[in-house]
């Protein structure tokens, strides 16, 4: 027993001298989190679905087989059958292809249109919160005035605003929604960096102001951000699929999204309610398991608390 | 020896919208020789801290009145630009802080923040810069100094923490260095090390400093010259020997009867100073020590000079303790 304490002993002090930062602190608390666990398998499995899609999917998310075709009448759509796991759809596609290509498109908008956001949010929130004064003022009111409007509202106006809807609107649209709560979140804690005693103290020793900024303040203001970045990404994945199933999303129609899959199986929920089903849940989950990951992390990189 | 820094009624005033204003420095004026050490000793809120903010004016532009002078090598450190200022900073007058946890960046290694000093000041390049940093924390008597160069500031102890920081104020070899309380967040042991520290390496760099302190004891074992500050002004300046052994202002004569000594006889009661801090300073009415002094005569409640006595003594009192109480 006393060796496994004193080898135990040891690594802790080779780690410790080994220069461990809060970042390789937060994933030791992280991967003995169940609820980050099961978070990050959800998005692990997600991830994974969507970029193996192309190979894994049996058929093309366009290509409509006459042998589902056939057997479609008004009032009955083909169920599981060999060859199609999940059957076919409203148009004779093949469903379970349909779905896991549309799992690709899924992350593709979300990521996309969080890290825009992101980005973006960090520009803005980094000049308020670095500068203050006037710079502060005239940016704070434009962002309060897009965190006014309700999300949802905010992303149908601007996705209206383009003459067609494509992904690019839609990723765009989803975007902006990001942008005032990713700009607030760092505004507030670049403010209070500034007043922070090692801020002060790069100052004393003449650190120029950018280095200050970029150096001193914005790694140590950028943490809540980035965990709010996750949980972005789950509501991102809701709105895109919401703007899809109001019609203002993708119009391709070779490509398979599962927003717009649920708007179309509306018609017939009585049929084969499976249609609606499948993409209604595909997003719960997936939204579910980013929102996990987030509040894991965001526990995690919460320096109050110890476990 | 012509003096490397002047400070000359230095007055620092907060402003309040609808408020007067509150004056935390009130006509402050001092000199620091190279190689000097100084003391500003007080107790919270006598603004000795806003002093040295004022110096480094690392004070908020906005709602912060400063005036008055303060010239380090006759350039009016008040009149510079921002920038000018931000040159000086860390080459020519630097500064160590009280809690040595917050003043270093928590995300990056301590080498770094050593590093980015020498590139900013001296232009070093980053291998050059990373051998300065490594001898420069050897120096301060950190252990294995290559390896700690990698080390985030919560892997030390607040005694590394400390020296760490002083390596970093002292790292472009400033001619003025103003320590703030650097003692008061660590044990007494670690203390006297870094004090020692602190006296070994300005005679090494034969640098001036200020030691802001409310703890006597670090006085007494660093600085020549004394100031002891109430209400934002310097109610007696003295040297050392002559302060601690002869203190004439009833408020340095309190202080030095709060604290217990040695070689008091055993019994004895220790004395303290009735009252306390008054917020805002009546100065201009009268001495803003008298409604706590026991020694206050009518003449307090008009104005008190600070005026020279015997032996280069600076008292700013009408009522003074006799040189021959102690």
């Amino acid at each position: 027993m006393s060796t496994t304490w004193a080898t135990r002993r040891k690594t802790r002090i080779d780690d410790l001298s080994a220069g461990r930062s809060l970042t390789s602190e937060a994933f030791r608390r992280l991967r003995r989190d169940p609820v980050a666990l099961t978070g990050a398998t959800i998005v692990g499995v997600f991830v994974v679905i969507a970029a193996l899609a192309p190979l894994i999917a049996p058929h093309g998310a366009a290509e409509a087989f006459p042998a589902l075709q056939e057997n479609l009448r008004p009032g009955s759509i083909p169920g599981p059958q060999d060859g199609f796991p999940l059957g076919g759809d409203q148009l004779g596609r093949d469903f379970y292809s349909r779905m896991l290509l549309a799992s690709q498109q899924t992350l593709l908008v979300g990521v996309l249109a969080t890290v825009i956001g992101l980005i973006v949010g960090i520009v803005i929130g980094t000049l308020a919160g670095a500068f203050g004064g006037w710079v502060d003022t005239v940016l704070m009111r434009v962002t309060d005035v897009l965190l006014a409007v309700p999300s949802l509202l905010l992303a149908i106006s601007v996705a209206a605003l383009a003459a067609s809807p494509s992904q690019t609107t839609v990723i765009i649209a989803v975007a902006v929604v990001g942008v005032p709560i990713f700009a607030r979140l760092l505004r507030g804690s670049m403010l209070s960096q500034r007043d922070s005693d090692h801020v002060i103290a790069a100052t004393a020793l003449g650190v120029k102001r950018p280095a200050v900024v970029l150096r001193h303040m914005l790694p140590n203001a950028i943490g809540p951000v980035i965990v709010q970045a996750t949980l972005t990404l789950a509501t991102a994945i809701l709105d895109a699929a919401a703007l899809s199933f109001l019609g203002l999303g993708d119009a391709d129609p070779g490509r398979a999204e599962w927003g717009l899959m649920l708007a179309q199986a509306q018609s017939y929920l009585d049929v084969r309610p499976a249609l609606a089903f499948y993409p209604a849940i595909a997003i719960i989950v997936v939204a579910l398991g980013f929102t996990l990951l987030g509040e894991s992390l965001r526990e995690a990189l919460d320096p109050k608390g110890s476990r | 020896m012509t003096p490397l820094l002047e400070v000359d009624d230095l007055r620092v005033a907060f402003r309040r919208r609808g408020e007067p204003d509150t004056v935390a420095v009130d006509g402050v004026s001092f000199d620091v020789a190279p190689g000097q050490v100084i003391g500003l000793v007080g107790e919270s809120g006598c603004g000795k801290s806003v002093t040295a903010m004022a110096i480094m004016r690392l004070l908020p532009a906005r709602g912060v009145r400063v005036t008055g002078s303060v010239q380090l090598d006759g350039v009016d450190l008040l009149g510079l630009s921002e920038s000018q200022m931000r040159e000086r900073r860390g080459k020519d007058l630097s500064m160590v802080f009280q809690d040595p946890l917050s003043s270093l960046n928590p995300v990056i290694p301590i080498g770094l923040q050593v590093t980015e000093v020498l590139a900013r000041h001296r232009g070093m390049a980053k291998e050059p810069a990373r051998k300065a940093a490594a001898d420069l924390l050897e120096r301060v008597g950190i252990p294995d100094p290559r390896r700690r160069l990698g080390s985030y500031p919560h892997q030390l102890s607040g005694g590394m923490r400390q020296r760490a920081l002083i390596a970093i104020a002292l790292a472009c070899r400033p001619r003025l260095l103003i320590a703030d309380e650097p003692t008061t967040a660590l044990d007494v042991t670690i203390q006297a090390q870094i004090l020692e520290l602190l006296r070994e390496l300005v005679r090494e760099t034969g640098a001036a400093l200020i030691m802001i302190t409310h703890d006597l004891g670090v006085v007494a074992g660093l600085c020549e010259t004394v100031n002891v500050l109430y209400g934002g002004r310097i109610v007696e300046r003295a040297q050392r020997h002559r302060l601690f052994g002869t203190p004439r202002h009833p408020y340095t004569h309190g202080l030095l009867r709060s604290i217990p000594r040695l070689d008091a006889p055993s019994g004895e009661e220790l004395v303290a100073i009735r009252g306390s801090v008054v917020d805002n300073l009546p100065w201009e009415h009268a001495c803003a020590f008298a409604p706590r002094c026991p020694r206050a005569v009518d003449l307090c409640t008009g104005t008190t000079p600070l005026a020279e006595t015997s032996g280069g003594r600076l008292l700013r009192c009408h009522n003074p303790v006799p040189a021959s109480a102690e």
